[in-house]
Formats: structure tokens, sequence, C-alpha cells
């Protein structure tokens, strides 16, 4: 039965189902309502045996994480952001040495300048650092990928990162059902770890390793992600059953398999394109959406596949790769192969910018026309860009951009609307 | 535990009016002693946490000290024990795959992050109801004072049941011999060459680790050399006693670093304390309950000279000043800790407080 909840509180309960014995937590807006429900259900009694430990930095965070994991413990965390890139080096760390941690990404941009909204800068930026990375459409789906994710963890002994989008979804009050505890119970066996720190079988774990062997070793890394392809469907589907509804996964389409003009997206944006290519669709166009859940492993074959029908491709990216463009877009043109698919870069959304069906809609309309470039800023304010070029070519000493822009605005502490 | 082990060998030792005082020889024999009261070492079924097949250099305190300190948590932990090591020299020489010395449960994680790692350990430990199992986080001066520092803070002050050993050979010697906040003024090191004038080393820079442990307050702080390994196993004995936050400064010279013989680590270990210039302490709840006397002075040029790191001092027409300087550093803390026979630290001083009726009268000051 749905409850109408605060989506943090929700995931904190989702997690405390999944009987976690260590948390460790930093706090970080917009992460932090998680912790806070789950640091006040420690504190009564309700979620027992478990530590709650209130470290001193994000790289702490993961550092306990990967102690309680080597010693047995099922352990979880959680971060955005500046935390997330502070962890980093512990990130690759807990996955080199295949600790089953699963975090909550509440998905955030990343500074200069600082900025607290959502976009999905930081989960992209350490997309390589091995952890399984799913990314939640709706809050339902953040709910049951949490579930999902402890079971792949273990199962493949690996770290995941469960992202949703910050405030958009972490701050939302909507019905929500949560699964049973014997619902979890069932789907989630006690952690039997593949490795662990005991003084009846002493072990020595994450020794140096030359190069000898190191290659080999990455490369079963990366296979253990390639099983991961398998794994993530069928406990999704495993879920699902005693759910009843659909968990995760790889991916999913909308209205994708007669679609000329496919959207490839991740996250919560999703929800517009729905209700977008829904109207658009009722007018004669011919688009679909697919939805990435899963972005590390990234399941090339099954893009592929989903983008076979599609005569053109719009990647709408949370993201900007500096200097590049798009980061999902990579991954997409080479999940292609050697197909000429036309594809265009759509970076929308970044540091909470709202993206809305009238801004979205006249882009779409253009991709399938092909009137669109290969890289397009959504909502981009072009004559301010300009106003500030020129000023900047007037001045040695210009000083920050985001002044200037927000002093020409008009408003100071709010995006545009 | 039996009656015996209530106390410590050395509080026995005292009441006894025996003092062991190691000379010229490397052995922890101790045949004047007690079966109860002889060295961890010396017992025929000893526990063995680091074993052959090590790869450190000749002489290193390091491995020597870690040895000592380990066996000894053992056999406090009835050998149900997990350490948690931060990258440097000693997970480096010790543990390459396929060719561990470790003989207990041992994770490498990062350089900056054991005390965490340690932490996380406990944590997991305490959620299990293993009350039975220890946990000992380590790592080198550059790993504990510089990098690892805001973990090793947030391990005291949060109160995790860790015990912590820094092994301070006062340089990063795994990359070669670096500057850390350990390195003490004067030393050359490949970052502080005794070039343009410097000394070495810069006077008035680095940090004191287990002045920071004490501001924490937490139940147990003490310093140690590789020179009594007596006093160093009754150290971690007694650490091990405590649950909660424990941190163990162990002072181990690094022939290859230093630029001594790897026949002298333990004389210089020795030098280091007899000096002055490395202060050997207990302090417990962050008060300073005990020190080892100083039992027969040094100059602290008898320390310097026998160490490369230092020969620019001696070299062509030398460096009486900064030798002066060192001397004069050494006399400091044979004041403040109350390093002589017959001496007591100084109340409120170490700290950095002044002494009652000392403080001075900041109420007429202008606001800064
Ligand atoms: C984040 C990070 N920075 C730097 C290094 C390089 N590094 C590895 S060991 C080491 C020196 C270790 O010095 P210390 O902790 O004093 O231990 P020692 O080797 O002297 O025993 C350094 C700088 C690293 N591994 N990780
Ligand atoms: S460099 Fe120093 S600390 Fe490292 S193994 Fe050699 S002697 Fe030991
Ligand atoms: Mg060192």
């Amino acid at each position: 039965m749905a409850e109408q909840i605060e989506a943090s509180v929700a995931i904190a309960t989702a997690v405390a189902r999944c009987r976690p014995e260590v948390l460790c937590a930093y706090p970080i807006t917009p992460q932090t309502h998680i912790v806070e429900a789950l640091s006040r259900m420690v504190r009564a009694g309700d979620l027992a045996p478990c530590e709650m430990v209130n470290v001193e930095s994000e790289y702490s965070a993961c550092s306990v994480a990967i102690g309680a994991s080597a010693a047995g413990a099922r352990a979880y965390t959680a971060t955005a952001s500046q935390g997330l890139l502070y962890m980093a080096e512990a990130l690759f760390n807990a996955a080199g040495l295949g600790l089953p941690i699963v975090m909550t990404v509440a998905n955030r941009a990343l500074g200069a300048p600082i900025n607290i909204w959502n976009d999905h800068s930081d989960a992209l930026a350490v997309r390589d650092c091995g952890f399984i990375q799913l990314y939640a459409a709706d809050n339902q789906e953040a709910i049951d990928m949490h579930i999902l994710a402890f079971r792949i963890a273990e199962q493949l002994s690996l770290p995941v990162m469960v992202c949703m989008d910050g405030y958009v979804l972490t701050h939302a009050i909507e019905p929500l059902e949560l699964p049973s505890q014997e619902q979890v119970d069932s789907f989630l066996p006690p952690f039997a770890p593949r490795q662990i720190l005991d003084p009846d079988e002493p072990m020595t774990i994450g020794a140096m390793v030359g190069p000898e062997a190191f290659t080999e070793v990455r490369y079963l890394a990366h296979l253990r992600q390639q099983e991961a392809l398998d794994a993530i469907p069928a406990l999704a589907q495993e879920l699902s059953e005693r759910t009843g509804r659909a968990c995760g996964g790889l991916l999913s389409g909308y209205r994708t398999s007669d679609a000329a003009l496919v959207v490839v997206a991740m996250g919560s944006v999703l929800g517009t394109l729905e209700v977008l290519i829904d109207e658009m669709r009722g007018e004669g166009l011919s688009v679909g959406a697919l939805a990435i859940k899963t972005f590390r492993p990234f399941p090339r074959a099954e893009v592929a596949a989903a983008l076979g029908g599609a005569a053109r491709i719009l990647v709408l990216e949370r993201a900007i790769a500096i200097g590049a463009g798009g980061v999902l877009t990579d991954s997409v043109r080479w999940a292609l192969g050697a197909r000429q698919t036309p594809l265009h870069t759509v970076i929308a959304g970044l540091g909470g910018r709202p993206i809305t069906r009238r801004s979205l809609r006249p882009v779409l309309e253009a991709a399938a026309t092909g009137g669109l470039g290969e890289l397009h800023f959504l909502d981009l304010r072009q004559d301010l860009v300009d106003r500030e070029l020129a000023r900047c070519r007037s001045s040695a000493r210009p000083g920050p951009h985001a002044e200037a822009i927000l002093r020409e605005i008009g408003i100071v502490g709010a995006g545009p609307v | 535990m039996s009656a015996a082990a209530d106390r410590s060998p050395q509080a026995e030792r005292r009441d006894e009016g025996l003092r062991f005082y190691q000379t010229g020889t490397f052995a922890v024999g101790g045949r004047l002693l007690a079966e109860h009261q002889r060295t961890v070492q010396s017992q025929p079924r000893r526990p063995s946490s680091l074993t052959k097949g090590h790869r450190a250099c000749q002489g290193c305190g390091e491995a020597l000290g870690a040895r000592y300190a380990l066996d000894a948590a053992l056999r406090a932990a009835g050998g149900r024990l997990i350490a948690a090591n931060a990258t440097g020299c000693l997970e480096v020489f010790s543990s390459p795959y396929p060719e561990s010395s470790w003989q207990l449960p041992w994770i490498h994680s990062l350089f900056a992050n054991a005390p965490a790692v340690a932490s996380g350990i406990a944590a997991a430990l305490r959620a299990k109801g293993r009350e039975d199992v220890r946990v000992v986080g380590q790592g080198g001066d550059g790993g504990t004072v510089d990098i690892g520092l805001a973990c090793l803070s947030g391990m005291f002050e949060r109160h995790d049941d860790v015990l912590y050993i820094c092994y301070d050979n006062q340089a990063y010697m795994n990359t070669g011999v670096q500057r850390s906040a350990a390195t003490p003024p004067g030393a050359r090191t490949a970052t502080t060459e005794p070039l343009g004038g410097h000394p070495g080393n810069d006077f008035g820079q680095g940090k004191s680790a287990p002045l920071i442990a004490l501001a924490h307050e937490i139940p147990y702080v003490a310093t140690a050399t590789v020179a009594e390994l007596h006093d160093l196993e009754a150290k971690v004995a007694r650490a091990m006693e405590i649950r909660g936050p424990r941190y163990l400064h162990l002072l181990v010279p690094c022939p290859l670093g230093w630029g001594s013989e790897p026949s002298e680590t333990i004389l210089i270990a020795r030098l280091a304390k007899e000096s002055g210039l490395f202060p050997v302490f207990e302090a417990i709840d962050g008060a300073i309950h005990a020190v080892a006397k100083i039992r027969r002075q040094v100059p602290v040029r008898e320390y310097l000279r026998r160490q490369r790191r230092y020969a620019h001092l001696f070299a062509d027409g030398g460096r009486e000043d900064v030798i002066d300087r060192l001397q004069a550093a050494a006399d400091r803390n044979i004041v403040r800790f109350g390093l002589l026979e017959g001496s007591a630290p100084l109340a409120g001083d170490l700290l950095g407080a002044p002494a009652p009726g000392e403080l001075d009268d900041l109420s007429g000051a202008q606001a800064p």
C-alpha cells in the first residue's frame, strides 16, 4: 500500500529493511535527510544491530565502509557532489578490493561555482571507479533499486551506487510503496562475504601487485561488471515478482519500438519526457525515450538493440564533459558501432535548471527534422553569454562570470524559472 | 587473565627494585626475570605477526617495532587481532602478493585512511557482537601526522575502539626520503637539502602527533622507541587493557633515510631518548602520568653525528648554530617533560597553557 512520504525517508526505510550493520556518512545537501532518518532509526533502536558512524569527512565515510565491509558487515553510505569527489580515491579502492558497499548519490552539480542543485556531474565524474551505477527515473524506482543494489553488490562482490536526482527526487513528498520487511528478507539473504578479515583464517587484503598480474586483475574486474549485465535484469525480475511492479534493470524504452527519433536520458527527466512524448505522438510525431538505468556496466548490446530502429538519436545529458561535450553521448555512440545514425547531444538541466516540456519540445522537433546541431545547450541565454564575452574583452580583470551574469539578469540566489 | 597480568611487568619490576636496560645486545631474553615478566619475544610459543620473508632494509627500525608491537598486541588479544595498515614502507616491504609476511588478518586500503578503515572494522565487530576481536591501525609518520591526521582525529574523538600505532621514521621513506611534518629541524631529506643557508629542515615547523593525541583526551597516549623493547611491549599490553581510542607513537630509526649504520638502529633510538630529543612518556585520559627518565644524558651531537642526514652540520666549518638550537630543543624537552631523575613535567605546560601564576593578564589588550 502506498503511503505519502518524503522520498529521503522512504529511501532510509528501504535501506533499513536491508538490515545494514554499519552506516557511515558525512552531511552534504541534498543527501542529508536520508542519513538523518537512518540516524534516528539507529538511535531509537529500531534498526539493530547496526552501528552509525558519524565521520569527519566523506573520505572517512567511504573508508569506514571499506573497513566494515572487509570485516564482513553490510555497509551503507550516502553522499553527493563535492562529497563524492572527496571520496574519489576510496571509491576506486573499495571497488578494487571488491567490497559490496551500497551508496546513495543524491546527484548534485560540482563547483566552482558552488551549486547545491541537481545535475549528474558528480556521479559521471567517477563513472570509471569500478562501482556499478544505477540511475533512478523516479522515487519508486529509487526505493526498489536500493534493495536490488544490496543483492547485486553481494552476489557479485562489487560496490553499487544508486544515483537519484537531488531535490527533484530526494525531497519530493509523494505516495510511495515500501517493500515490506518480509519481502526484503525473502529477496536479500544475509551477507556472505567472499573475503573477510577473520582471526581464525588470517588473510592479507589489499597488498601490492605489479605489472605481472595487474592487467589480469583489472580485466577480471571488467568481467565482473560484465556479469552484472546478466545479473541485474535477472535480479530486477526476481524483485518485480515480489513487488508486482517493474524494479530497475538495465534499460527501459518508452514508445521506442516504432520511434524515428529516440531520446536517450538518465534520471528524473524521463518523467517529463514521457509526458512530452505522449503529447507529440498525439500530433503524429514519431518520438520515443530510452532510459538508461544501469550506466556502469554500460549495457552496450542492449542499447544498440534498443536504438536499432531509430533514424535519429538525441542524447539528453545532465552533465557536460568540458572541452568535449557529452558524457553519455560517447557511450551511446560506442554502442552504435559502425552505424551512422545521426546523433545530437543536448546539455540540459545543469546546476538545477529545470528541464521543461516547453523548452524541450522545439529541440525535439528540430532534431526530428534534422534541424538541430551536434551539440546544443538547452535554454542557453546566448545574449547573456555574448554580453559577458564582450565585457571580458574590455577588461583585464573582469571578475567572476557568475556575478556579472546574475547582475545582468537582476536576480540573485535563484535560477531562471 | 592471570592475576600477575593485572599489573604491568614494568610496575612489578619497579616494585622489586629491578630495572631492565638493554645494552649492547639485541637479545630481550631476561633470564634475570621471572617467567611472567619476560618479553613476548622470549616466550617459546610467542605469536608471530610479521614473519620472515619481508623486504625491509637491514636494520630497519620499523620492521622491528612493528613486530614487537603487534606481537605484544596479539598476545594481549589472545591472538584475535585485525590490522589496518596505511601505505608506506611497512605496507610495501611486508605484503607484496603472494609473499605476505603477515600472520594475522591484515588490510591495506590507502595512504591516508588507515584510522578510518580501522574504525570501520571496529564498528563491524561491534555490530556483530564480536567483543573478543581487537583492532589495530598503523602507519608511518607521513601517513599519520600529515595526510592521515583528519582520519586519526576523527577516530579519536568518536571514541572508536582502536589502538593506532605510528611508526615514526621522521620522513616519507617509501617515496625516497622526503620531508614530513615529523621531520626534525636540521635534518636533510630529499626536499630539505641544506642549500642556500637552510639548515636542512627548517626550524619552527612540524608538529607533535602525541601532543595532538593528548589534546583529544583519549584514554591512552604513549611514546616509545625500539631501544626499549620491554617498555614498548608493556605499553602495548597496557593499551590493550583499555577500550576506546589509544595512540602509540614509536620512534623507529631508518638506516636508509637517516644515513645510519644498520647495526646502530637500537643505539640511535636510545640516543634520541637519552639526549632529550625524543621524550618517552605515557598519558592516561589526557594527562601525562609517567615519563622515561634519561639514564645517562648525552649531548645531542652524540646522536646527530651518527647520521648522515645531519652530516652537513659537521662538515667544513659546520653549523654550530644549528647544533646549539637542537640542543636547546632537547633541553626544553628535558624541562617540559621532566626527563631528568627527580624532576616532574611542567604543570599545565604541555598543552601550551602557562602554569598558574604565570598567566598574562590580557584584559587590557587591544582586540585584534
Ligand atoms: C594519496 C597518496 N599520496 C601520496 C602517496 C605516495 N606515498 C606512498 S607511501 C608514501 C610515504 C610514506 O611515508 P610514511 O607514512 O612516513 O611511511 P614510511 O614509508 O616512512 O614508513 C607516500 C608519500 C600515496 N600512495 N597516496
Ligand atoms: S627505507 Fe627505512 S623504513 Fe623503509 S624499509 Fe628501509 S629502513 Fe625500513
Ligand atoms: Mg616515515
